[in-house]
């Protein structure tokens, strides 16, 4: 699903390139500023992940492949859980129960802010990737019935 | 003010139900997902209006946004077709009739909208209310709950999106070699 190349369309691939920062600085914003006002992970990564599918819509899904491979956004995918569980487990190591945050450092509500930081990290990464995996699978399905 | 937030209220509700009907009811496909968009885009305005501003951020972005796009993807691949005209059956509306003359009854039995006293607010809300910013440190609530005290379920939620990653990679994820092309290569 790639624009042709007209002069038309020259207006959307400008006005894309210059929106995407915004929207990316945006989904970061509103993923660090989760602990302090409406946000956290599951919207931050919907919103990042918009900004790479609108190049992707634009440019075409090779010049995407080029930023983002395929296999980046399958290992972002299981990674971004995989940080979610392994904070489960550290702190089951560190002695308390799975996902009990308190242990992680020596101030109980310092731990707090850090677990909790690390899950929507994690929670945003898994949330990012499955978005743009699943555009990346339904385009490819595009291409491939239309040639 | 009160009456024009009331007011507000009924507008917008009105204008929900317009929008949920016309979607079910017009025979183009695409004029359909557009209006499913529409219809998150007011929901959105809805939990911003009840006060649930991570929720209506979360709609907005998904259900706008990403859902509405990957509805249009999905009517390209298969090909946008208007709906065939059904004729009227009397057994399945009689069924939903039913159902929905039940589901009103239980509605109209919950407790208003806000109620400090209903059960949902007193059991543990309180517990949340008065601690949270004390053990865990981080003034919102919202993610203090979902994160730190209910962080076993949002470890589920993540597992599901994960899934349904999974799922989608497992039935449509196959692609035939062709010549030239992004095509030419398996998805590795």
């Amino acid at each position: 699903m790639v624009l042709k190349k007209s002069n038309e369309d020259r207006v959307i691939r400008l006005i894309v390139k210059f929106l995407i920062p915004f929207i990316l600085m945006y989904g970061l914003y509103i993923q660090w500023n989760g602990e302090y006002s409406a946000g956290g992970g599951f919207q931050a990564g919907v919103i990042c992940a918009v900004a790479f599918i609108v190049y992707g819509l634009v440019y075409g899904l090779d010049v995407l492949s080029t930023i983002l491979p395929f296999v980046i956004v399958r290992f972002l995918a299981s990674l971004g859980v995989l940080i979610y569980a392994c904070v489960g487990g550290v702190t089951l190591l560190l002695g308390g129960n799975f996902l009990d945050y308190n242990v992680l450092l020596q101030d109980p509500v310092a731990g707090q802010k850090l677990g909790i930081i690390l899950i929507e990290v994690g929670v945003g990464i898994t949330v990012f990737a499955v978005m743009v995996l699943i555009y990346y699978v339904f385009s490819n399905r595009l291409t491939d019935d239309k040639k | 003010m009160i009456v024009l937030s009331g007011l507000l209220h009924v507008i917008l509700l009105s204008l929900l139900v317009v929008t949920a009907a016309s979607a079910i009811f017009t025979r183009h496909l695409l004029v359909s997902t557009i209006l499913l968009g529409i219809f998150s885009l007011l929901m959105a305005i809805q939990y911003l209006m009840l006060g649930a501003p991570d929720v209506a951020i979360t709609e907005a972005a998904v259900g706008a946004g990403i859902s509405t796009l990957l509805l249009l993807l999905a009517l390209w691949i298969v090909g946008a077709k208007t709906k065939q005209e059904k004729k009227f059956e009397f057994g399945p509306f009689l069924a939903i009739m039913i159902t929905v003359c039940l589901l009103v009854a239980a509605m109209l039995q919950l407790p208003d909208i806000g109620v400090e006293d209903s059960p949902a607010q007193t059991h543990i809300a309180k517990n949340y209310i008065a601690n949270s910013e004390k053990q865990t440190g981080i003034p919102n609530m919202v993610t203090s709950i979902l994160a730190s005290y209910r962080s076993y379920d949002t470890f589920g939620e993540t597992n599901v999106i994960f899934t349904a990653g999974l799922a989608i990679l497992l039935l449509l994820g196959g692609i035939k070699k062709r010549k030239g092309g992004y095509g030419s290569k398996k998805i590795q």
